[in-house]
């Protein structure tokens, strides 16, 4: 029998406002209802919000009372004037050229660090570079800047260093206990174990308390390690053992397979880590990592505990000014948008990742 | 053979004497004793759960054997990692599921060993690599991932990447065992091809008695843990002498 099946051409894809409609948001009973909700929450809420935000909101003022008395929405004026000490915290005034120098060169390389053509055995040695002139541009003491002791550092650039350094240091420090968790050899693993376990244990404020408050008494006599050295020494230790945990779960979601062919092939135990093993568990593990990446970031605002004046406590800071008493709410929606900022961009950056990845193996 | 000029010939390629494994209380592996000469073809096949795996992998200490000897082309395999290494610098190893990496290309797959274990120059791996995916006939594929290509060329292209050490010994592990039946037959085609070609020391666990015939020089039948009976293809399959042979080769050959 010969082939003289008609051929069926594909159905036409229906389209239309009115069949989007009721395909996305009528469905059925439901989720007919579940739309009026979201219709009817929006219709209140939305033009409050925007009142709040821009159109009764006031942006010259000399004081939170003269605010209250020209608008019943936001002082944006309270921002004008306070913006620099949120930024950069106790900073001295006319020096603050210098954070805000810092701010730009670390989002610079963040940016660089990003692009895939910058992956080369250069980013590592420029990424050292920059934290040298970021020292340089903080401390000051050298080439004719004046110093500036690091009790006086605040705002962003301290949430930037201390989140950047923290996520540098505790990302390999975590893949390494994490393969040490899994490790042949007793010791390590039970070292490892339990590193991860007390730290994982107990909240992140302790460990920076236990830091700032305890590490003193275990040293010895006059010897003194700064403030801002021992919050940044806790963060690492506690974005080591999250981190740790996040990499361990793609070491063990690879099959037994994977780990025979490397050593079969005769590499050596860090060859096959380095080249089999950690290069699809990473993959795997985006998006967790992201997240601790994320949290960790967000994190650093509980240094406020012991002290350190970083973007959050600025923010707290900047309305104590009896002249300002009154707009904490400005001050903590400027730094939500601030934080928001870094952590949406850096979920972005992870979706384009995990997208590119799963193009490039077809899978 | 006229390829029987090798300078130690009388050592044998690989020598297990006495070897013992336990799982736990199970008893995998009981007194194996084999002696394999250099550019022998061995098929093992067996009943599953009769050790044969677990023996060829003891070859490589990718299992570790608790009580005999083991040595590979005189060296013996003891907890010296430099001696594993040693080994397995020279045995390559065919999986059942093929064990691709599948982040990386089939070129990739193919120049790891020979760049990072071998130091190897990059274009010399390269250009071996293209010459043993020619020999499994699909040179056309090496740019592509793993992910992307069907059973039995994974299978060919792990084929190639254990070539690619240039080993002096081949492990098959039911190569065929786990492909679709209409891609056994490439598979098979391109290991009796490298039988033909090559003087390799290859040792095969696989249940393809029409490979055993036609490639084996000696076929070895195995049960709970020990080598019941071996013999020439012909031998064996013609006159098999012990009753757990005559079951096993009824029920495979049955159908």
């Amino acid at each position: 029998m010969s082939d003289t099946a008609i051929p069926t051409a594909m159905p036409k894809p229906i389209a239309g406002p009115v069949i989007w409609l009721r395909a996305n948001l009528f469905a059925n009973p439901l989720n007919a209802i579940m739309t009026v909700l979201v219709v009817w929450f929006l219709v209140m809420s939305l033009p409050a919000l925007l009142d709040w935000l821009l159109l009764d909101a006031v942006f010259q003022a000399d004081s939170v009372r003269e605010c209250r008395a020209a608008g019943s929405g936001a002082c944006w004026a309270f921002i004008g004037e306070k913006h620099r000490l949120i930024l950069f915290g106790l900073y001295p005034y006319e020096e603050q050229w210098r954070p805000l120098l810092v701010v730009l060169l670390l989002i610079a390389m963040a940016g660089v660090s990003c692009l895939r053509r910058f992956w080369t055995k250069w980013l590592a040695p420029m990424w050292i570079a920059t934290l040298v002139v970021v020292g340089i541009l903080m401390w000051g003491g050298v080439l004719g800047l004046s110093y500036v002791e690091n009790a006086r550092w605040g705002g962003l650039p301290l949430t930037m260093i201390l989140a950047f350094v923290a996520i540098a240091v505790a990302f390999p420090l975590g893949v390494l206990l994490a393969l040490g968790r899994r490790s042949n050899l007793p010791a390590i693993r039970a070292i490892c174990t339990i590193y991860i376990e007390l730290v994982r244990g107990v909240p992140a404020v302790s460990l920076l308390f236990m830091a700032s408050v305890m590490l003193p008494l275990l040293l010895p006599e006059g010897m003194n390690i700064d403030k801002l050295l021992r919050a940044q020494i806790a963060l690492i230790v506690y974005a080591s053992a999250y981190l740790a945990e996040v990499v361990r779960g793609g070491l063990q979601s690879l099959s037994k397979g994977q780990y025979e062919a490397a050593d079969a092939l005769g590499l050596t135990y860090w060859q096959k880590q380095r080249l089999i093993i950690l290069p699809q568990a990473l993959r795997i593990t985006i998006p967790p990592l992201v997240n601790t990446l994320i949290t960790v970031f967000k994190d650093t605002s509980l240094v406020v505990i012991i002290g350190l004046y970083d973007l959050m406590n600025a923010a707290k800071a900047s309305f104590v000014d009896p002249a300002w008493r009154g707009s904490s709410i400005e001050a903590y929606v400027f730094v939500s948008l601030i934080y928001f900022a870094f952590c949406f961009f850096m979920s972005k950056y992870s979706q384009s990742i995990e997208k590119r990845l799963a193009q490039s193996q077809n899978r | 053979m006229a390829t029987a000029v090798q300078q130690p010939s009388d050592e044998p390629m690989i020598l297990l004497e006495k070897v013992n494994k336990w799982y736990g209380d199970f008893h995998v592996l009981t007194d194996i004793d084999l002696s394999v000469k250099r550019g022998e073809r061995i098929v093992i096949c067996g009943p599953s759960g009769s050790g044969k795996s677990t023996m060829i992998r003891c070859i490589n200490r990718l299992e570790e054997h608790q009580a005999g000897r083991i040595v590979v082309d005189g060296v013996e395999l003891t907890n010296d990692v430099r001696k594993v290494e040693a080994v397995r610098r020279d045995v390559g190893m065919v999986f059942q599921h093929f064990n691709l990496f599948p982040h990386l290309t089939v070129l990739q797959n193919l120049t790891l060993a020979p760049i990072w274990v071998r130091k190897t120059p990059k274009a010399e791996a390269e250009a071996t690599a293209m010459k043993y995916l020619e020999r499994v006939r699909i040179p056309e594929q090496a740019h592509k991932y793993p992910g992307q290509l069907s059973g039995g060329q994974q299978q060919r292209v792990a084929i190639a990447r254990a070539l690619c050490i240039n080993p002096k010994v081949m492990l098959f592990d039911e190569p065929t065992s786990a492909l679709d039946p209409e891609m056994v037959a490439e598979v098979l085609d391109v290991m009796i091809k490298l039988a033909d070609e090559s003087n390799v020391t290859m040792i095969c666990v696989t249940h393809e008695m029409g490979f055993a015939r036609s490639v084996a020089d000696r076929v070895i039948f195995m049960d709970r843990g020990q080598i019941v009976e071996q013999n020439t293809p012909e031998e064996f399959f013609s006159h098999p002498q012990n009753e757990r042979t005559k079951l096993f080769l009824s029920q495979i050959l049955a159908h």
